[in-house]
């Protein structure tokens, strides 16, 4: 087994993305992600890296799209605010395809909100975010142990199709120590084939561009089109979710990160009290495991969506779901905390049909 | 035969897009003259701007990168820190560097990244049409002042050589001008020392280059010193030319 260190979570994402081979590392202060940045600064350099304090969120941004560009595994990390501010830049590293990682510890909003963990940001950081048509990968880990091993599946899908990636975690996991388990072999970057468009040398070569526009009358359209293509590949082949009591349950609960973790709590006092509760966790949150949640929908008549926001990623699964089963929804702005007591309580209501729909009309 | 004169292997040779009088054209030249003098080609990343000079990337013949609007040196910051054996320059105008990407530059300079920056200043936004930009004279005209711009309003004309050489961090700051052919000449000067800097890792340089615009300055495209006057007459008074910063000779404090 391998060795168990114990860790905060954002110190434990900024060293998975150490051991993924990220070797370049640009942010800005802002809490409840401090711990990643301040890592960074002294583990990168330990490792042959380079960490950059920018000015802001955008600049800190810009400079990842700089050091992506030279196809260096990169990676910048902020919490919401800050994300606003980066999202200009992740539209242009999406535009030019280069697979930058992003950090992303939510905290409470809208404005500047509060500093606790939220999942307010769900929106944006499943819709793109920024201007254009785009997506990201989006990895939501519940525990301190896959916020350290996310980072590697973040690159290496990122490399693969060439998109920005992120992993979406919150105030709560970004703070909490837990023992974490890397799993995965660390990456010397000196052993990555260097992609085909990566900048530097055009010594001996043709030169390279690296940009997302194109003025031609058509020309974005087939820029988009193409990587509409790969978008259709990763729906197809990187969808993850984990299941707990799926197979009997009358009520499915639908939640990612910290949300999961109290559902698991309501669908054991749930169980104790005879009610047949199973739970789907999305993993990934863009690509969305849509085509499970269709299949689930053909027997499960009742999804309860909790989530820390107003309700966002229920949108979601009342699409794919498409009006075949019951969705509920039990949502909490601001960064207040849902109790498992909560959801046990939303879920007899459901089950004595005094509950709302999500979709209802009235 | 003996070749005595050619065009810069570090310039494609593809039909330009700017306007007629325009001063980035020559700019280009110097700065691929520069890259050839020095040898520099085969390992140099050029960021591209928003703005006018935004297809620079499809005419230097050397790795290239397009961003946001006033990113240039954040860019250049994020390549040049992933690979220092590269040569790195970001091309920008000054609504480009002297507006939006403010806080860009300053800080470039402040951590003295080992950098080189061309900041064409023309006093106008060119691309979006002529309006008033940072460094636009008191009581030029252009398209969101067109009564001229007034210090009530719009402040005053910002001189960032002057600016940033109040900054430690700043190894190099020479402001030139590409209106007169002597003024050619000392801008390419100006250019080479900009990049001999960066290959030896003095850290911070720009070169401030003064330049026409006879399109968004509404002087006559048939006479080209009408906008060649503008600059001696109007931007000269302004933005004086001259070394702001030289911490290259001895080593900065």
């Amino acid at each position: 087994m391998a060795e168990k260190k114990l860790m905060k979570g954002n110190e434990a994402l900024a060293e998975g993305a150490i051991r993924a081979g990220c070797r370049f590392f640009a942010g800005y202060p802002i809490t409840p992600q401090n711990e990643i940045p301040e890592y960074m600064s002294w583990r990168l350099p330990q490792v042959g890296g380079a960490f950059v304090q920018a000015e802001s969120e955008v600049s800190a941004i810009n400079m990842v799209y700089g050091a992506g560009a030279t196809g260096v595994r990169c990676m910048t990390s902020s919490s919401s605010p800050g994300m606003s501010l980066k999202q200009e830049g992740i539209s242009y590293a999406a535009g030019a395809d280069l697979p930058i990682f992003i950090g992303n510890v939510m905290r409470g909003g809208p404005g500047l909100g509060n500093i606790a963990g939220a999942q307010g940001d769900y929106w944006q950081a499943t819709r793109g975010g920024g201007h254009g048509d785009y997506r990201c990968f989006v990895m939501a880990p519940n525990c301190v142990t896959e916020l350290g091993n996310f980072p590697h599946k973040c690159f290496e899908v990122a490399f693969k199709y060439r998109l920005p990636s992120m992993v979406l975690a919150d105030g709560i996991l970004g703070q909490m120590m837990e023992p974490v388990e890397f799993k995965h072999p660390e990456i010397d970057p000196k052993t990555l084939t260097e992609p085909a468009w990566a900048l530097g040398k055009c010594e001996g070569r043709d030169k390279r561009i690296v940009k997302s526009y194109d003025l031609k009358e058509g020309g974005v359209e087939i820029m988009v089109n193409e990587r509409v293509q790969r978008y259709k590949a990763i729906e197809q082949s990187e969808v993850l979710y984990e299941e707990q009591m799926i197979e009997d349950a009358d009520i499915v609960l639908v939640a990612y990160g910290i949300s999961s973790r109290v559902c698991v709590a309501a669908m054991k006092q749930a169980r104790e009290k005879g009610l047949k509760v199973g739970l789907l966790r999305p993993i990934t949150l863009w690509p969305f495991p849509k085509a499970r949640l269709i299949e689930l929908s053909k027997r499960v008549k009742n999804f309860l969506v909790v989530e820390m926001s107003l309700g966002q990623m229920v949108e979601d699964v009342a699409l794919a779901i498409n009006g075949r089963a019951n969705v509920h929804l039990h949502a909490k702005p601001g960064a207040s905390v849902i109790t498992a007591d909560e959801v046990c309580k939303t879920m007899d209501k459901i089950l004595k049909k005094e509950a709302k729909e999500y979709a209802a009309v009235k | 035969m003996q070749l005595l004169n050619k065009k810069p292997e570090s310039l494609l040779d593809v039909k330009m897009h700017y306007c007629p009088g325009c001063g980035h054209g020559i700019i280009h030249r110097l700065v691929a003259e520069v890259m050839d003098e020095l040898g520099i080609r085969g390992r140099t990343v050029g960021v591209a701007p928003v703005g006018c000079a935004v297809f620079a990337d499809t005419y230097f013949n050397c790795d290239m990168i397009q961003g946001p609007h006033g990113r240039g040196p954040a860019e250049a910051t994020g390549i040049k820190r992933a690979k220092p054996d590269t040569i790195v320059f970001s091309y920008q105008g000054d609504g480009d560097l002297a507006s939006i990407g403010m806080a860009e530059i300053v800080h470039a300079a402040i951590r003295s990244e080992n950098i080189t920056v061309i900041f064409v200043n023309n006093a106008i936004y060119g691309m979006t049409g002529g309006q008033m930009a940072p460094t636009t004279l008191m009581g030029q005209k252009a398209t969101t002042c067109v009564e001229g711009r007034n210090a009530k309003q719009a402040g005053y004309p910002i001189r960032m050589s002057e600016m940033l050489a109040t900054i430690d961090g700043a190894t190099y700051l020479e402001r030139t001008t590409v209106h007169t052919a002597p003024g050619v000449v000392k801008t390419k000067m100006a250019i080479k020392k900009a990049f001999q800097n960066q290959i030896d890792g003095k850290g911070f340089s720009m070169v401030e280059i003064l330049s026409m615009c006879p399109t968004n300055w509404g002087t006559r495209l048939d006479n080209p010193s009408e906008a060649t006057k503008f600059v001696a007459e109007g931007m000269l008074p302004v933005f004086p030319l001259g070394v702001y910063k030289d911490a290259c000779a001895a080593d900065k404090k």
